[in-house]
């Protein structure tokens, strides 16, 4: 491998690692933060990344599209309208104790995806949407370009970041894990569970959305392959357990960690002889699921454990 | 008369079939959570399993697939009990929701071993034409009948078993108090093995009933699990005569919303059918969230 092509491979590792990293710190702020069992990441990156594309991209006559938008107003639409449905989803929805809520999850993201798979007016169907500009592109020279797109999802990672941290050690962190905890006893407090869980499930949702913006304007086609819940939901799932849910850390070290095993034994598998390389996606599948089982039952809480933001005045040593 | 021979023949039936499949897999799902108290995410690839099991004996000895059925029943239940051991065992203390996230790890793990065993190529049982007996407007096939008597054959046995057995009666009691059950002295691990035992046993069942009625491929446990769940919660989760009665709402839900109600063009398309299921479950989790039944909530 030349020296361009691993630093090109490099970029593209990053890329993605940034992409699942905003899923988990998503995924995070619903179901480490609040408790929230969010078994339709899927539907939410799948809003994030239609929007974006039928806003930003080229007018086609297959499907909806050609306001070319700018990705500044782009995005924070696609944002905006996942969590819209997050609000709906989340009124009826948040009532409901752990598995019910995973069930109508799952259920939301698949109605989605049959809705995207039917509705060629709208989203071009199992063809896609093609030609969605990428950022950056037109601007700078080949590998430069990017560079900067990455270095764009570096700065969008960071600011989720540092809000999540922020987040994590306000009053309102405080409440959410209060509620996660034990929503009778934060509810005899006086706080607003409803609301609360309403707020944290909006806001993941949104993060997810602008994961879901990215990925389209990364590869610059999205198509119903791109919306799979093997490798939006499940995979961020197993991210955040593997990182550490209640971590936002965690969150972005699992997400790093998982995409690094994933890419690397596809660099590995696909040295095979042909006639394993199709095989070989399945055993990367089965390994993966095997090491959410290990991590879930000898690192429970995952390589990052969730620790309580450290109290006013409280000195660093006495932790 | 052609419409009514139509409407019975092409969407009541097969509603009544698809009904039945549901039900064998949404009793497992409603068993699973009365006994251990988690949503089985892996249930739909439980019926997959049991599918391409049944395919062992179909293409390589060439066996009918009703010969093939007892032993793929068999075989899901023994690979149910393994999986029980390794991946959901430790959890037994844990908050239910632990369990839902292994079942993720478990549901990855089935289908790519069968998509590795198997391949990804959609497969059938070789069953041959077999023509339809016609009973004056009914067009029946005889695979439509079996599919239905079995069914109502295993709901019965089921039912005999839970109010008839010690065993059963003793599942009986842990679904409704665990720890009750457990200082009166019954072994709950027996009554989790028999509960995977019999979840799996009928899920592989609706398995190879589905490779009879159309075709199988690795996938098709993903598509099944919101019907599942749709048929769990409507019947009550937690019941399983909920299930059956769930299962049967769903399959025929699905089937007759796709019927020319109001024109000549279905009322739904028959590419949202899965969307007839959630809407019914959403509906439900609104209105009751514990079932037509009163189940758990």
């Amino acid at each position: 491998m030349t020296l361009l092509g691993f630093s090109s491979y490099l970029i593209a590792l990053g890329t993605m690692s940034g992409i699942y990293a905003l899923l988990c710190l998503g995924l995070n702020l619903q179901w480490g933060f609040a408790g929230l069992f969010n078994a339709g990441i899927a539907a939410f990156f799948a809003i994030g990344a239609y929007v974006a594309a039928i806003l930003a991209s080229a007018d086609s006559a297959v499907h909806l599209g050609g306001f070319g938008l700018p990705v500044a107003l782009a995005w924070p639409v696609a944002m905006a309208a996942a969590g819209a449905l997050a609000w709906v989803i989340g009124r009826i929805c948040l009532t409901l104790q752990g598995d019910y809520l995973a069930m109508a999850s799952i259920g939301i993201a698949e109605v989605l995806r049959i809705i995207i798979k039917n509705e060629e007016w709208l989203t071009g169907g199992t063809r896609g949407i093609a030609a969605i500009p990428r950022p950056f592109e037109t601007l700078l020279p080949a590998p430069w370009n990017n560079l900067a797109f990455l270095g764009l999802i570096v700065v969008l990672v960071a600011i989720v970041y540092l809000a999540a941290e922020r987040a994590w050690a306000s009053p309102w962190g405080r409440s959410l894990r209060a509620i996660r905890d034990s929503d009778v006893a934060a509810a005899a407090i006086g706080k607003n569970v409803a609301q609360f869980r309403l707020e944290a499930f909006v806001l993941g949702a949104m993060v997810m959305a602008l994961a879901g913006a990215l990925s389209a304007h990364y590869f610059k086609f999205l198509g119903t392959t791109a919306i799979e819940p093997l490798m939006v939901t499940f995979l961020v799932w197993v991210m955040l357990i593997v990182g550490g849910s209640g971590n936002n850390r965690g969150a972005i070290l699992g997400a790093m960690l998982i995409w690094l095993i994933w890419s690397a034994t596809e660099l590995l598998t696909n040295r095979l002889p042909a006639e394993w390389i199709t095989r070989s996606s399945y055993i990367r599948v089965l390994l993966i699921g095997l090491l959410l089982q290990v991590v879930l039952q000898k690192f429970g809480k995952g390589l990052l454990p969730e620790k309580p933001p450290r109290l006013v005045g409280e000195r660093r040593e006495t932790r | 008369m052609a419409a009514l021979s139509d409407f019975i023949n092409l969407y009541l039936l097969p509603g009544l079939v698809v009904g039945c499949i549901y039900a064998l897999g949404a009793i497992g799902i409603s068993l699973l959570f009365g006994i251990l108290r988690f949503a089985h995410f892996a249930h739909g690839d439980m019926m997959t399993l049991g599918a391409y099991l049944a395919i062992i004996f179909t293409a390589s000895w060439g066996w009918s697939p009703y010969a093939a059925l007892p032993v793929a029943v068999i075989g899901a239940a023994i690979v149910a009990l393994g999986l029980d051991r390794a991946f959901y065992k430790p959890f037994r203390r844990a908050p239910g929701i632990v369990s839902v996230i292994a079942s993720f790890g478990v549901m990855l793990m089935l289908r790519s071993a069968i998509q590795l065993i198997w391949g990804v190529d959609v497969k059938t049982y070789d069953i041959g034409i077999r023509f339809p007996m016609e009973f004056g407007l009914l067009k029946i096939a005889p695979r439509q009948v079996t599919i239905v008597l079995v069914t109502a054959a295993l709901v019965v046995a089921l039912h005999l078993f839970l109010t008839r057995t010690r065993l059963g009666k003793a599942m009986r009691a842990v679904s409704d108090d665990a720890d009750l059950a457990r200082v009166s002295g019954i072994n709950v691990e027996q009554v989790i093995r028999w509960t995977w035992i019999i979840g799996a046993g009928l899920a592989a069942a609706g398995g190879v009933f589905i490779g009879i009625q159309t075709k199988v491929h690795p996938n098709m446990g993903w598509d099944l699990l919101l019907p599942l769940f749709a048929a769990a919660v409507l019947g009550g989760i937690g019941r399983p005569y909920g299930a059956v009665a769930g299962g049967l709402a769903i399959g025929l839900a699905q089937e007759l919303a796709t019927y020319r109600w109001f024109s000549d063009e279905p009322f739904v398309d028959p590419g949202y059918k899965p969307a007839v299921a959630f809407s019914v479950m959403v509906v439900m989790l609104i209105w009751r969230p514990t079932g037509l039944f009163k189940g758990r909530s």
